[in-house]
């Protein structure tokens, strides 16, 4: 330890007031701001909006890292040495991938899933093998004075600079609304497209170092690189299962699952490397087996924190390296020769777009949207490569012998790519008028009869004798519904798609709402109480004002449309999946919601709806647990007080209002509602029934209705309405008259059951 | 089909160039044909019932009775058939027959009104030309009835909310004492517009024989 003041006397000892240690902390010291400078370039580029429109972030974390680089190289400083080939394979590469697998679309991916394999494989190797033999004719000519570069080290170069890399395109693609299946083909192509390149590159290292090659050799490596992907596919699928299998028991112990995820999936890619196989696909594949179980098991902020830990990692690795790769241009020394590296960026190109071409022509007729040759565009020109090939690079072993100038050589194509492509493909996408997706997906008619479809399609087939992977995925949900989620899902209801639309959303809708409404209204005395009992209590409560619960089910039952995002079409790589436009539905639904409450007048509607929205759940059922059988939210009056702004534009139905409720009846139920024992998450539909909103209660709305509908049971249902309100909780879920536009009369009208 | 080779062969264009289909593929569903009616001329809904694939698909009700439909067989009439022929069933399938790739347009709005066409029979059961609640309540709690834990309410309340999806987008504000009485076809077509159907709800037909290959029915 040292001390600044050198003892003067031998003899005593003096303590030193004020010591500075540098060696103990500097590696963990220089990470952190090495990281925390990478992030405050992030912070910057996003304070001024329009940059990150036009040009893509990589870019701009290059740029950065080129100033930091010239800067250090002028005080003559070298970089740190941080990023050796371990601490990018154990690291940083993982990371990058997880965060790119567990946010594929899985959906949309099996669909396109041969034509992802396709190009990722066949391309890669196409590419690979091509750059690398033109690269070795050209060194054959003496002009260039690279003829000692043998072809097994051209052909790692090759596999090298043809890793690509998805972020930038992807980012642009994302902004204008290509269509989905373009997206996931450039989005599954990268992210295989990494574990080829990883396995070629390992192949033609190995390669390069041995002197002789036979032709048995070419053979067994063959063999080798199929068991490698295939046993990285396995592996990666036994460790997702044994995760799914493990989060069914941490129900006591919320707090590590996140924790279990992680070491489960990085699990998965230490043992693919101990036994050098495919560890990308390991990883990846863990992670698309385990999210969907997982998803179902854990509660609500282990799987947010699970998406946010996973997307922090994963672009902070990739930060780094960009940024890294900014400083190292500049600090390293470099070994330039013009008619190579001038060669491979003119390779590069040809051959990505040759192969795309040629690839698409083969895979066209087994694909039902062929892609056209604006997508076969966007495909070529969004190769852009980027981190994982710096990395691969800089990485290579030192007993090859150009290596600076392979080094050279791949950071020229990606700063070529990233900044010439990156910045071009934009505009070039906007004019060529790349076919665009239809987002407004999302409502339940569609999904209703995207099911019917397939399953009409499914017994079509069968009829037909004749099975395409319709048949398949049938049988395979089938399998997993009987099967394997028995196994791996702790509460176990198998749900269908539609159904399942709203799980997770709507809870945490449910609780923003509330967060925000604790702040807002003042009225009611009741209310205070209840938000000094929210700050008391750390965990959600299981009480809920009655025009909370209502307001909550407005808008769950408003924004159902919206807030259905379980399969996220498109994920930018930069950011987490956002609920930013449910979130804004809720803002302008609540801030109407609030100037009703201040009108204080029954707009009909709010206060109405207030007392008649009724929430229970079966009272075993806590917060955390899995969902009963979640069915719409659906309050059956079809009205939107306000603009909602649904995706379509529907005009709004608006309902005047029957002036005959009390001010009071808002709060009627409240002190019925702190006995009952409930929680809200979610919405029983019977009890949902609008048993007040029946003729016996008076504020009434106007509702559509269907003329030949008939409950028999409704009567009865009226008279216990206004005297027990709180007996919803333990009311039987008999079906009685949904109030709703759809059936029944109005109202007013006298009503007899029809 | 007591008619001879050059006779069947002749007839067998004649369905080829009716629904599009090409030579081979119309003799391979010739041949599943036939298996299925076990070598009798005509199809009934029992032969369909037969086959243990299709048992366990929760819409095979609709599927099965959208062969015998009349409205899907091109006639303009309503009402169910008790048996159909060869020339029939293929009819039927060549709703599922995917679009050539380079078509016009129009064409291809065609072919998507007719596949929306025959979704929409499916659901109508009753021939009105509108699907009401309840018709439209029976289908989803068939797509859902595989779902065990799904109930009769869950369904109710999904086709409630669909139905109420249709109501908000293509009436709009309805005067107090209208009815909503049920989704038009063109309601239908307008609410499907965003679901690429034309492109999913296909079926590769192969052209050559499958069905020894296949295993199982």
């Amino acid at each position: 330890m040292e001390e600044t003041n050198p003892d003067p006397n031998p003899g005593e000892s003096t303590q030193a007031v004020f010591t500075l240690n540098y060696p103990r902390i500097q590696i963990p010291f220089e990470i952190t701001l090495w990281v925390l400078l990478a992030s405050f370039a992030k912070i910057g580029f996003h304070i001024y909006h329009k940059i990150t429109i036009w040009v893509p972030e990589s870019c701009l974390l290059i740029s950065i890292g080129l100033i930091v680089g010239g800067i250090m190289h002028s005080v003559h400083e070298k970089p740190p040495a941080v990023l050796t080939s371990n601490v990018f394979f154990l690291y940083m590469l993982p990371s990058i991938v997880l965060d790119s697998g567990y946010f594929m679309p899985t959906r949309p991916f099996f669909e396109n899933f041969g034509t992802v394999l396709w190009f990722a494989i066949v391309g890669t190797l196409w590419n690979s093998i091509g750059i690398g033999i033109s690269l070795f004719a050209i060194c054959q000519i003496e002009a260039f004075g690279v003829q000692d570069i043998n072809l097994e080290e051209n052909l790692l170069f090759a596999s090298i600079i043809s890793a690509v890399e998805p972020v930038a395109v992807l980012t642009v693609f994302e902004d204008i609304s290509v269509h989905e299946h373009l997206y996931i083909v450039v989005f599954g192509e990268c992210l295989f497209n990494d574990a080829v390149t990883v396995v070629l590159y390992n192949l033609f290292n190995h390669v390069a170092a041995i002197e002789v090659v036979e032709a048995g050799d070419v053979f067994l490596d063959i063999g080798w690189f199929f068991v490698v992907g295939l046993g990285g596919t396995f592996f990666g699928i036994l460790f997702g299962f044994v995760a799914a299998f493990t989060t069914r028991f941490t129900g006591k112990v919320r707090e590590i699952e996140p924790l279990i995820i992680f070491l489960y999936s990085y699990l998965a890619y230490l043992i693919a490397e101990l036994f050098t196989i495919s560890s990308i696909m390991a990883i990846v594949t863990c992670a698309l087996t385990m999210k969907y179980y997982v998803e179902e098991n854990v509660s609500q902020p282990s799987c947010t924190t699970i998406r946010h830990v996973i997307k922090m990692v994963g672009s902070v690795s990739e930060t780094l390296i960009f940024f890294f790769l900014g400083v190292v241009t500049i600090t390293t020394e470099h070994e330039w020769n013009w008619g190579y590296i001038l060669f491979t960026l003119l390779f590069a190109l040809i051959w990505r777009g040759l192969g795309i071409l040629v690839l698409t022509q083969i895979i066209n007729p087994f694909r039902t949207i062929p892609l056209n040759f604006k997508d076969q565009f966007g495909l070529a020109y969004g190769g852009l490569r980027g981190a994982v090939s710096f990395a691969l690079a800089f990485t290579l072993p030192d007993s090859i012998g150009r290596k600076k100038l392979f080094i050279t050589g791949t950071i020229a194509v990606i700063i070529f790519t990233v900044f010439i492509q990156g910045i071009t493909i934009r505009p070039l996408l906007k004019l060529m008028n790349v076919r665009k997706t239809n987002r407004n997906l999302e409502t339940i008619n569609v999904e209703i009869h995207k099911r019917l479809m397939e399953h009409t399609v499914a017994g079509i087939e069968d009829l037909c004798g004749q099975w395409s992977h319709y048949y398949w995925k049938d049988k395979f949900m089938k399998f997993n519904n009987r099967i394997i989620r028995k196994i791996l899902v702790r509460d176990n209801r198998p749900e269908s798609s539609i159904v399942a639309l709203y799980k997770k959303l709507e809870l945490q809708n449910a609780m923003e709402i509330l967060d925000q409404m604790s702040g807002d209204i003042s009225a009611a005395p009741s209310l205070i109480s209840l938000h000094e009992d929210r700050k008391n209590s750390p965990k959600p409560r299981k009480k809920f004002l009655s025009s909370d619960v209502a307001n909550m089910h407005e808008l769950l039952s408003k924004n159902m449309y919206k807030i259905r995002q379980r399969t996220l079409s498109y994920t930018n790589k930069h950011a987490l999946p956002n609920d930013i436009t449910a979130r804004e539905i809720l803002m302008r639904r609540h801030t109407s919601l609030r100037r009703s409450f201040r009108a204080g007048s029954l707009h009909g509607t709010n206060a109405a709806k207030m007392s008649q929205k009724y929430f229970s759940l079966p009272m075993r059922q806590s917060l955390h647990s899995g969902f009963p059988s979640r069915r719409l939210g659906h309050t059956g009056d079809g009205d939107t007080e306000s603009e909602i702004d649904y995706p379509s534009n529907r005009p709004t139905i608006r309902h005047p209002h029957r002036p005959s409720s009390t001010a009071g009846m808002p709060l009627r139920p409240l002190d019925t509602l702190k006995n009952a024992a409930s929680s809200v998450n979610t919405v029983n539909e019977q009890n949902n029934v609008q048993r007040g909103n029946r003729r016996s209660h008076l504020s009434s709305r106007r509702t559509f209705r269907f003329r030949n509908y008939s409950d028999e049971d409704s009567e009865g249902e009226d008279q216990k309405s206004r005297s027990s309100p709180h007996a919803w909780v333990q009311e039987p879920q008999n079906s009685s008259e949904v109030q709703h536009p759809l059936i029944g009369r109005p109202h007013w009208l006298p009503q007899k059951p029809q | 089909m007591g008619a001879s080779q050059s006779g069947r062969v002749h007839k067998f264009q004649e369905l080829a160039d009716k629904t599009g289909f090409s030579i081979e593929q119309i003799k391979n569903l010739h041949s599943r044909f036939t298996y299925l009616t076990q070598d009798e001329d005509t199809l009934r809904r029992e032969h369909l019932e037969n086959i243990s694939n299709l048992a366990i698909n929760p819409i095979r009700r609709q599927i099965i009775e959208a062969f015998f439909d009349k409205r899907n067989l091109g006639e303009n009439e309503k009402g169910c058939l008790q048996e159909i022929s060869f020339e029939e069933f293929v009819t039927v399938l060549s709703f599922f027959r995917p679009p050539k790739p380079r078509i016009p347009d129009e064409e291809m709005k065609n072919i998507r009104k007719e596949k929306l066409r025959f979704l929409f029979n499916m659901h109508d059961t009753d021939n009105d030309g509108v699907i009401t609640l309840d018709e439209y309540r029976r289908v989803v709690e068939e797509l859902l009835s595989s779902y065990e834990t799904i109930g009769a309410e869950t369904a109710k309340a999904i086709s409630d909310g669909a139905m109420l999806e249709v109501a908000s987008v293509t009436v709009g504000q309805m005067g107090p004492d209208e009815f909503y009485e049920g989704i038009t076809f063109e309601q239908f077509m307008q609410i499907l517009q965003n679901l690429e159907i034309e492109t999913k709800m296909n079926i590769h037909f192969w052209n050559l024989d499958t069905t020894t290959m296949k295993c199982g029915k």
